[in-house]
C-alpha cells in the first residue's frame, strides 16, 4: 500500500493544483473542446448513453406497432406525427415507411452511436491510459478530432429524421440495390434525403473510429508504465487493444464501400447495380454491370469484426469486475489473452456466414462454416475461464458484480444459439427469422449493455470521486434482467414458428404467426415482448436519476473504493490533468487478489515485491523491475 | 418421413412438408440438444458457485482456484461435437441442396421473379421452353416482359403470387429479381434462397404433403415487404393438371390440354449446375 498511501497524503493539495490548472484552460477547453482523455471519454460516454436510450426509444415505438398494428399510438402518437413530419405517424398511426426508418436507425444508432462509443471510445479513453499508467493518450488532439467526427456523424444521422421522406429505410445493413433506389425520385431531394445522409453520416463515424483506434494502438504500445509488461496488462487493456485493431483493419473497406454507394446514388455509377433492373415498372437508366453481392461482402467484412468490437470490451469490463469481486485472480489469464488474439484474427474470416442464402456453393460455405466453428473455440475458452474464475472466490454482490455476473449466462445464451446459425443447413430454416434477432440481441443487449452498466457503476467513483447508490442500482438491475429475458426469449419461439424480421404488421397478416406455441400465437407474443420493452424503459429511470444525482451527491469515494489492484486505482478520484502524481511503476500482475500471506486481500500492481515475499502464482514469474 | 424433433416441436416449429426437410430438422434438433446440455450444465455450475462461494459463506478467497484440467475436456468435447455436426451433417446436407439437383425430366421447372412486392412465376408450358423475356417489353399487363412473338412463349404460363406444384415431384425454382433483393422462403418446405437482381439462382425441394403454404419474402425489400406474400399450393397430380389447364386457358393460348407430366418436358433440357444460368433465352438477366 506504499504508493497509494503516499498518494493519499498529497491528494488534496494536488487536486487543488489540478483544479487550478484546469481553470486556466477555461470552461470551453475543459469541458467541451478538451484534449484530456478522461474528459473525451466522459463526453463519449454521455453522448453514447443518450444515443443508446434514443435508439431504444425508437424500438419502443416500433414495439407499439408490432403489438397493435395499425392502431393509433395513445397520448404521444399525434405529437410524434407532428415532430417527425407527414408520412411518419399520421393521426398517431405508424406508416410502413416510418417503421422501416425506425428499424434501420435503431440498428445504426445502437451499434455505431451507442455501443461502440460507450464500450470502445468511452471506457477505452477513460480507463486504458489510467490502467497502463499513462498521463494521456499518445495523440490528444487526434483523440479530440475523433470525438468531434463522431459528433458530426451523430448530428447528420439525427438530422436525417427531419428531411422530406424521413431517415434511411433500408435496414442497418443498407443492402444494395434497395439502398441505392430508396429515397430517390421526385419527392426526394437528391442530397437531403435519409439514405444519402445516412451514408455521409457513416463516413464521419468511420473516420472517428479510425482516429480513435490508431490512438489506442499507439498508446497501449508506447505509453505503458515502467514494469507493465504485456503479460501484466489488465485483460481489459488487451480487449481494447484487439478491438482497436479490428476497427483499423475492418472499417476502411466499409468506408470505401460507403463511398461507392454514395457514388451509385448521386453520380449514377453502378458499383452495386446489375444490368436490366426494372423499378416501379420502368427500366432503370443506369450503366449496370455491378454486383449487389459486392456490397454484402464489403459490408460484412466490417460487419462481423464489428460484432467483436461490441463484445470484446464487454468481456474486458466483465473480467475486471469478476476478479475484483470474487477477490481472486482471473483463472487462465494467459489463455484469455491468447483467446482474444485468436478471436480477433478469426473474426476477419467468418463474414460470409451472414450470407448463407445468397446462393453460396458448397466449397465456399464449407470454408466459412469451418472458420465459424473455429471462432467458437476461443469464445468458449473465455466464457469457461470466467466461470472457473468464480470457483474458490469470496463473491461480493455489489451492483457492478450483479451486472457482470448476469453478463455470463446472457452472453452464454447468445453464443449457444449461434450454433444452429453457424451451420448453413440449419440456418436455412432460421435465416432472417426472429430467432436471429433473439440470438444477436442476447449478445449485445443483455450481454454487452449489461457489461457496460457494470463498467459504469464500477468506474463511476474514479471518474467523479463519488459512488453511485447501491440500492437504486439494484432497482435498476433486477427489472432490467427480467425484462431483457421476457423480451428476447419469446423471439426464439417466434423464429421457430417461421416469423421473419422486419414485418411492419408484427406478423398479423401471416399464417405462420397465427400458430400457437406455449399457449400464445406468435403474434400474441408481441404483446408480452412489447410490454416488457416498455417496462424496461421505465426501469432505466432509476439509473438515469442515480447517475446524475450521484455526480454531486453520491457518497464520497477514495481513490480505491473497490480494493482493486490495477493502476487506475492509484490515481486520485477523479484523476487530475496528467492523471498520476508520480509516474506509476508496475511490479506484478494485474489480479493479485487474496495473495497468501498478506494482511489485505488485494495487492496492487504498483506494490514492489518484498524480498521476503513468498510468491506462488499461476502466472509467469514477473521480472524484477529496478525502478 | 420419420422425424425426431422433440425440442423443435416444443419450440413451435411447424411440421415439415418436404422430402429433405426432416434432415434440416434433425441437425436443428441436434443443435438444440447440444445447446441445451451445455446451458443446463453451465447454469447448474454457475448457480452452485454463486451460492457456495458468496462472501458470507466463503469469506476468504482461494488464490489458486481451480487446478484441474476439466475445462480442457469440455473444450475438446465441444470441438468434437461441432466437428461431427459440421462434417457429418451440415456439409453433406448443403452439398445435396446446391450440387445434386434432380433430373430435369422428372422435375417441375419454374422461374420465380421477385419484384416490389410480388412474386411472378413463369412456367414453360407443355413445350418445356421458357419464352424470351425482355426488360423493354415490361408493362403492367406483362410484368415479366414476355416476348409473345417468340414461339416458345405461346404456351407459357405466367402467374402472380400463386404457384401450384404436384406432390411428390421435385420442384426446381430458378430465382431472380426485377428490382431489389428478395428472399424466397418456404418455412414448411425448410428451404429459402435469395432472389438477387442480375443473378439466376436455382433452388429445389420435393413437396411430400398436399396443402397450401405461405411463400415469405425473407429479405427487407421496401415499404411493402411485410405484405409480400405468395401462396404455394401442393396439389395432387390430378388437381395439378386441372390447374395447368385452367391457367393455360386464362393465358389465352392454343394449348388446350397440357400433356402428361412425363412428356411435359420433351426437350429434356440438361439440368444446369447451380449458379449457371438456366436455359431460358433471357438476355436481360431478368
Amino acid at each position: 500500500m506504499d504508493s497509494s498511501t503516499s498518494l493519499e497524503t498529497h491528494h488534496d493539495t494536488h487536486h487543488r493544483a489540478a483544479a487550478h490548472e484546469e481553470h486556466k484552460l477555461g470552461w470551453w477547453r475543459t469541458y467541451i473542446f478538451s484534449t484530456d482523455h478522461k474528459m473525451i471519454g466522459i463526453q463519449y460516454g454521455l453522448c453514447g448513453l443518450i444515443f443508446l436510450f434514443f435508439g431504444f426509444s425508437l424500438m419502443m415505438l416500433m414495439r407499439w406497432q408490432l403489438a397493435f398494428p395499425g392502431q393509433a399510438l395513445p397520448v404521444i402518437g399525434n405529437a410524434l406525427g407532428h415532430l417527425f413530419g407527414p408520412g411518419s405517424m399520421p393521426d398517431g398511426k405508424m406508416t410502413p415507411e416510418f417503421y422501416n426508418s425506425l428499424g434501420a436507425m435503431h440498428g445504426t444508432i445502437m451499434i455505431f452511436l451507442g455501443i461502440v462509443p460507450v464500450a470502445f471510445a468511452a471506457f477505452g479513453n477513460f480507463v486504458v491510459p489510467l490502467q497502463i499508467g499513462a498521463p494521456d493518450m499518445t495523440f490528444p488532439k487526434i483523440n479530440a478530432a475523433s470525438f468531434w467526427a463522431f459528433g458530426v456523424g451523430g448530428v447528420i444521422m439525427l438530422t436525417s429524421f427531419f428531411v422530406p421522406g424521413g431517415a434511411a429505410k433500408g435496414g442497418w445493413t443498407s443492402y444494395a440495390p434497395l439502398s441505392v433506389v430508396a429515397d430517390t425520385g421526385p419527392t426526394f431531394h437528391p442530397f437531403w434525403n435519409g439514405q444519402t445522409l445516412w451514408l455521409f453520416g457513416f463516413v464521419f463515424l468511420i473516420t472517428s473510429s479510425l482516429l480513435g483506434a490508431i490512438n489506442f494502438i499507439t498508446t497501449i504500445i508506447q505509453l505503458r508504465a515502467k514494469g507493465l509488461t504485456w503479460m501484466r496488462l489488465p485483460f481489459f487493456v488487451w480487449t481494447q487493444f484487439v478491438t482497436a485493431f479490428l476497427l483499423v483493419l475492418a472499417f476502411p473497406p466499409l468506408e470505401a464501400a460507403i463511398i461507392m454507394q454514395i457514388m451509385d446514388r448521386v453520380a449514377a455509377t453502378s458499383f452495386f447495380m446489375p444490368t436490366g433492373m426494372i423499378v416501379n415498372g420502368a427500366p432503370l437508366h443506369i450503366s449496370g454491370g455491378g454486383s449487389p453481392l459486392l456490397w454484402q461482402h464489403l459490408f460484412w467484412f466490417l460487419g462481423h469484426p464489428e460484432v467483436y468490437v461490441l463484445i470484446l470490451p464487454a468481456m474486458g469490463i466483465t473480467a475486471e469486475i469478476l476478479a475484483n469481486n470474487s477477490r481472486k485472480p482471473l483463472w487462465g489469464y494467459k489463455s484469455l489473452v491468447f483467446s482474444v488474439l485468436v478471436l480477433g484474427f478469426l473474426s476477419f474470416i467468418v463474414w460470409a456466414h451472414h450470407m448463407w442464402l445468397t446462393g453460396m456453393g458448397s466449397t465456399v460455405s464449407a470454408f466459412f462454416q469451418t472458420t465459424t466453428l473455429l471462432i467458437s473455440i476461443p469464445s468458449v475458452i473465455i466464457l469457461s475461464a470466467f466461470f472457473i474464475s468464480l470457483w474458490g472466490g469470496s463473491i461480493r454482490f455489489n451492483v457492478p458484480m450483479l451486472f457482470a455476473t448476469a453478463f455470463l449466462p446472457m452472453f452464454g445464451i447468445g453464443g449457444l444459439t449461434g450454433i444452429p446459425l453457424a451451420f448453413n443447413s440449419a440456418d436455412l430454416y432460421l435465416h432472417d427469422t426472429y430467432y436471429v434477432i433473439a440470438h444477436f440481441h442476447y449478445i449485445v443487449a443483455p450481454g454487452t449493455i449489461f457489461a457496460l452498466f457494470a463498467g459504469i457503476y464500477y468506474w463511476f467513483p474514479k471518474a467523479t470521486g463519488r459512488m453511485m447508490n447501491e440500492f437504486w442500482g439494484k432497482v435498476h438491475f433486477w427489472p432490467s434482467l427480467i425484462c431483457m429475458n421476457v423480451i428476447f426469449l419469446p423471439m426464439f419461439l417466434q423464429g421457430m414458428l417461421g416469423m421473419h424480421r422486419r414485418w411492419y404488421d408484427g406478423g398479423q397478416g401471416w399464417n405462420v404467426a397465427g400458430e400457437t406455441v406455449w399457449g400464445q400465437t406468435g403474434f400474441q407474443w408481441n404483446t408480452w415482448i412489447s410490454s416488457a420493452a416498455w417496462i424496461m424503459g421505465l426501469a432505466q429511470i432509476p439509473f438515469i436519476i442515480n447517475f446524475f444525482w450521484s455526480i454531486r451527491h453520491g457518497k464520497k469515494a477514495k481513490e480505491n473504493p473497490w480494493d482493486a489492484t490495477t493502476l487506475e486505482w492509484t490515481a486520485p478520484s477523479p484523476p487530475p490533468h496528467g492523471n498520476f502524481l508520480s509516474a506509476p511503476v508496475a511490479y506484478r500482475g494485474p489480479y493479485e487478489y487474496s495473495l497468501p500471506g498478506r494482511d489485505v486481500d488485494f495487492t496492487m500492481q504498483s506494490e514492489p515485491i518484498q524480498p521476503t515475499e513468498h510468491v506462488r502464482r499461476t502466472e509467469p514469474e514477473p521480472e524484477p523491475v529496478h525502478a | 418421413m420419420f422425424s425426431l424433433a422433440l425440442i423443435n416441436e416444443f419450440l413451435g416449429q411447424p411440421p415439415n412438408a418436404s422430402e429433405h426437410g426432416y434432415q434440416i430438422d434433425h441437425i436443428l434438433e441436434f443443435c438444440h440438444w447440444f445447446m441445451g446440455a451445455l446451458f443446463v450444465g453451465w447454469s447448474a455450475y454457475f448457480i452452485y458457485v454463486l451460492i457456495r462461494f458468496r462472501k458470507r459463506r466463503h469469506p476468504t478467497a482461494d488464490y489458486h482456484g481451480v487446478k484441474s484440467g476439466i475445462s480442457t475436456h469440455l473444450e475438446f468435447s465441444v470441438v468434437l461435437i461441432e466437428a461431427v455436426l459440421l462434417i457429418g451433417f451440415a456439409i453433406p446436407l448443403w452439398a445435396k441442396r446446391v450440387n445434386q439437383f434432380p433430373e430435369t425430366k422428372d422435375a417441375i421447372l419454374v422461374h420465380a421473379i421477385g419484384q416490389q412486392f410480388n412474386w411472378n412465376f413463369h412456367l414453360p408450358g407443355p413445350d418445356g421452353q421458357f419464352g424470351r423475356r425482355d426488360v423493354h417489353l415490361v408493362t403492367n399487363s406483362n410484368p415479366l416482359g414476355l416476348d409473345y412473338n417468340d414461339p416458345a412463349s405461346k404456351d407459357d404460363i405466367v402467374t402472380m403470387n400463386e404457384l401450384h406444384v404436384p406432390v411428390n415431384r421435385p420442384v426446381i425454382i430458378e430465382l431472380s429479381s426485377k428490382d431489389v433483393i428478395h428472399n424466397f422462403a418456404l418455412v414448411h418446405m425448410r428451404i429459402a434462397q435469395d432472389a438477387i437482381p442480375g443473378s439466376l439462382i436455382p433452388m429445389w425441394f420435393k413437396p411430400i404433403k398436399t396443402g397450401t403454404y405461405e411463400i415469405i419474402c425473407g429479405q427487407l425489400c421496401g415499404l411493402g415487404h411485410y405484405g409480400m406474400k405468395g401462396t404455394l399450393v401442393v396439389d395432387s397430380p390430378a388437381d395439378y393438371q386441372a390447374w395447368l389447364k385452367e391457367r393455360a386457358e386464362l393465358s389465352g393460348t392454343q394449348a388446350a390440354a397440357p400433356a402428361a407430366p412425363k412428356t411435359a418436358n420433351p426437350s429434356g433440357q440438361p439440368e444446369g449446375k447451380p449458379g449457371e444460368p438456366a436455359q431460358s433465352p433471357s438476355p436481360s438477366g431478368l
